[in-house]
C-alpha cells in the first residue's frame, strides 16, 4: 500500500472569463497536500478564493490549469461515471445546511441518495440511514422530516451524515459552521472531531474564523486574493504571523 | 404565543383554497367524464337529421332545441364536448411536454444550442398568437389536427421560457451540487431533483392555459380552420348556425354556453391550483403540496414551526 497524501493539489488555477469584463483569477497557482488523518484548514476573507478551491477539488467547476490527485488518482479531467466513482472517496459539507437538501425530498432521501446510487436496496438504505443519523446525534425519525422542518444545526448534522454515508476518505467542509450560531458551532465541531477519530477521516476545513481553525486544524493555509500567502501550524501562525495580510487578519479579531 | 394569530388566518385561507380545489376539481372531472362517455349520455343520435322537426324551439323533448337539419342540439353539445375538451387537453399536454423538455434542455445545457433555441422561441413570441395560428392553419389547410398543430406551434415558447429560467435557478443550488457529489448522474438529477422542483409553475401555467386554448381552438373552428362539419365541435357549431342567430338564437346559445361554462370551470381550477401552489402558503404545510421552494426564516423560527407542526 502506497502511503501518500490523500489529496494533492498542484498549481491549481481558476480564471473566470466573461465577455466584456477583464479576466478574474479566483485561484492563482496554489499547491498543497492533505495527509491521511490530517485536518487542513484554509482561512481567508470572503472573495479570497476558498470556496472556489472546494468547488475545484470536488470538480463542480473545471480548473483552468493544474492538477488534482485524490488518493493517488488524477481526477483533474475525469468525467461522468469515473467522476462518480471518485466521489466515493471525497464528500463535502456545505455552508447552508437547509439549502443543501432538496426541499421536495426528506432528509432520509438525501442522506441515502449516495447509498442508493452505489447499489444498496431500499431496506438496506433505510437501516443504514437510521444508523448514520444516530451516529451524527439525530433520532432516526428525522429521516422522514423535510429540510425546512428542522433547525439549521440539525440539518447540518444530517448533511454530515450524508457526507460520511459512503465512508469517504476526505471530507471537505466549506464554511460548514458559518451559518450556525456559536453553541451549535461548537456541537458540530465536536461531532466532526469525533467522526474524524472514529473513521480516520482527513478533513479540508475551509473557514473564515481563525479561532475555529486554531481549535480544530493541524495545519493552516492563509489565502489572500487567490494565493496562499502563509502556512503553518495554527498556533504558530497566530502567534507569529509573517505575512502582512495574516497580521491584519489576526489583529482584526484580537 | 405571539405567533398564533399570524398563523391562524393563513390556515383558514388554506382551507378555503382546498375546498375550492376540490369543488372545481370535481366539476372539471365531471366535464371530462361527460366527454369520455358522451355517446352514452346523448338522448338522441347527434348526427340524425329530421327535417320535419328543424329549428325547433327548446322543449321538454329537445332541451336546447334542434338545428336547421333537425339534429338535437343537446346531443350535439354533449358529443361536441369530446372534440372540444379532448383536443384542448391534448394540445395543452403537448405544449407543456415539448416546452418543458426544450426549456430544461436549454437551461441545463446552455451554450450555442440554448441561444439558437431561445432565439427561435423569441421569433414565435414576437408574433400575435392567434394571427400566427390562423396563418399556420391557413397554410396547412383546415382540420382539427392542423388547428392543434398551429396552436401548439405558437404556444410552446411560453413553457420553454418558464422551464428554462426555473432550471437555471435550480442549477446552482447547493442541493444539486450535493446530489452530484452523491454520485447521481445527469438523468437522475434532472428527473429526481430538477423536474419536481420546477414542475409547479409549469403545471399552474398549463392549467390556466386550458381555458385559453379551448377558446382559441373554438375560435379557429369558428373561422372554419378547425373541426369541419358535420363533426360536432362547439366552435364550428356556432359558426354553422350563426346566420340563424336572429331567428333561432338557441342554436348558437347552446354551444356558446358550453364553451363559456367549461372555460370558466377550467380557469377557476387553474386559479385555485395557483393559489394552492403559492409559496407563501407552502411554509405552513410543506412537503405536501407546495410547488415552489419557499425561503425559510432564521433557524429559531424554523424550530418554532417544527415544534408547532406536531405530527409531521
Amino acid at each position: 500500500m502506497p502511503v501518500g497524501p490523500i489529496l494533492r493539489v498542484d498549481n491549481l488555477t481558476k480564471v473566470f472569463t466573461r465577455k466584456g469584463q477583464p479576466d478574474f483569477t479566483a485561484v492563482d497557482h496554489i499547491s498543497f497536500e492533505v495527509e491521511p488523518g490530517q485536518c487542513l484548514g484554509i482561512i481567508g476573507e470572503s472573495g479570497s478564493g476558498k470556496s472556489t478551491v472546494a468547488n475545484l477539488i470536488t470538480r463542480l467547476i473545471d480548473p483552468t490549469e493544474g492538477q488534482i490527485v485524490l488518493d493517488g488518482e488524477d481526477i483533474t479531467r475525469l468525467k461522468g461515471r469515473q467522476l462518480q466513482t471518485a466521489y466515493r472517496k471525497m464528500q463535502m459539507v456545505f455552508q447552508t445546511p437547509t439549502e443543501s437538501f432538496d426541499p421536495r425530498h426528506t432528509l432520509g432521501d438525501g442522506v441515502g441518495e449516495s447509498l442508493r446510487n452505489f447499489g444498496l436496496d431500499q431496506s438496506e438504505v433505510n437501516r443504514e440511514v437510521a444508523e448514520l443519523l444516530k451516529q451524527c446525534g439525530l433520532p432516526p425519525e428525522f429521516a422522514k422530516r423535510y429540510p425546512h422542518q428542522v433547525s439549521g444545526g440539525q440539518c447540518q448534522r444530517a448533511a454530515i451524515a450524508r457526507a460520511i454515508a459512503i465512508q469517504p476518505k476526505l471530507l471537505i467542509c466549506d464554511e460548514a459552521t458559518s451559518a450556525l450560531d456559536v453553541t451549535i458551532q461548537t456541537e458540530i465541531l465536536a461531532l466532526l472531531s469525533d467522526l474524524r477519530r472514529e473513521l480516520n477521516l482527513s478533513i479540508l476545513f475551509i473557514c473564515h474564523d481563525i479561532a475555529l481553525v486554531q481549535q480544530f486544524c493541524d495545519w493552516v493555509l492563509v489565502m489572500y486574493k487567490g494565493s496562499i500567502v502563509e502556512e503553518g501550524v495554527p498556533d504558530e501562525v497566530i502567534r507569529n504571523p509573517q505575512n502582512d495580510y495574516t497580521k491584519r487578519l489576526i489583529e482584526s479579531i484580537l | 404565543m405571539m405567533k398564533q394569530p399570524a398563523i391562524r388566518p393563513a390556515r383558514i385561507r388554506r382551507d378555503t383554497v382546498k375546498a375550492r380545489l376540490i369543488i372545481f376539481g370535481i366539476l372539471a372531472a365531471l366535464l371530462i367524464l361527460c366527454s369520455l362517455f358522451s355517446e352514452y349520455l346523448t338522448p338522441y343520435d347527434p348526427y340524425l337529421q329530421d327535417l320535419s322537426n328543424a329549428k325547433a324551439a327548446p322543449s321538454a323533448q329537445h332541451i336546447f332545441g334542434t338545428d336547421r337539419y333537425g339534429r338535437d342540439m343537446l346531443s350535439r353539445v354533449i358529443v361536441g364536448s369530446r372534440t372540444s375538451i379532448f383536443s384542448t387537453l391534448l394540445l395543452v399536454a403537448v405544449i407543456t411536454v415539448i416546452g418543458t423538455v426544450i426549456g430544461v434542455f436549454c437551461g441545463w445545457h446552455g451554450g450555442k444550442i440554448d441561444t439558437v433555441l431561445m432565439r427561435i422561441s423569441d421569433m414565435f413570441l414576437a408574433f400575435p398568437g392567434l394571427v400566427f395560428a390562423l396563418a399556420v392553419a391557413g397554410v396547412l389547410g383546415g382540420g382539427l389536427h392542423n388547428a392543434i398543430f398551429a396552436l401548439a406551434a405558437i404556444s410552446w415558447p411560453k413553457y420553454a421560457r418558464i422551464a428554462r429560467s426555473q432550471t437555471l435557478s435550480q442549477k446552482e443550488t447547493p442541493y444539486l451540487r450535493a446530489a452530484r457529489l452523491s454520485g447521481s448522474g445527469t438523468v437522475k438529477i434532472l428527473a429526481k431533483h430538477i423536474l419536481p422542483n420546477i414542475i409547479g409553475p409549469i403545471l399552474v401555467t398549463s392549467m390556466l392555459d386550458i381555458g385559453t386554448m379551448m377558446m382559441e381552438l373554438a375560435g379557429l373552428s369558428f373561422l372554419g380552420l378547425g373541426a369541419k362539419p358535420p363533426i360536432a365541435e362547439w366552435g364550428s357549431m356556432m359558426s354553422e348556425n350563426r346566420a340563424l342567430m336572429t331567428t333561432v338564437p338557441w342554436i348558437t346559445m347552446a354551444p356558446g354556453l358550453a364553451i363559456f361554462v367549461s372555460v370558466m370551470i377550467f380557469n377557476l381550477l387553474g386559479d385555485t391550483v395557483r393559489d394552492y401552489a403559492d409559496p407563501r402558503a407552502r411554509q405552513l404545510c410543506p412537503g405536501k403540496a407546495g410547488f415552489a421552494k419557499g425561503k425559510t426564516g432564521d433557524g429559531s423560527n424554523r424550530r418554532f414551526e417544527a415544534r408547532h407542526r406536531g405530527g409531521r
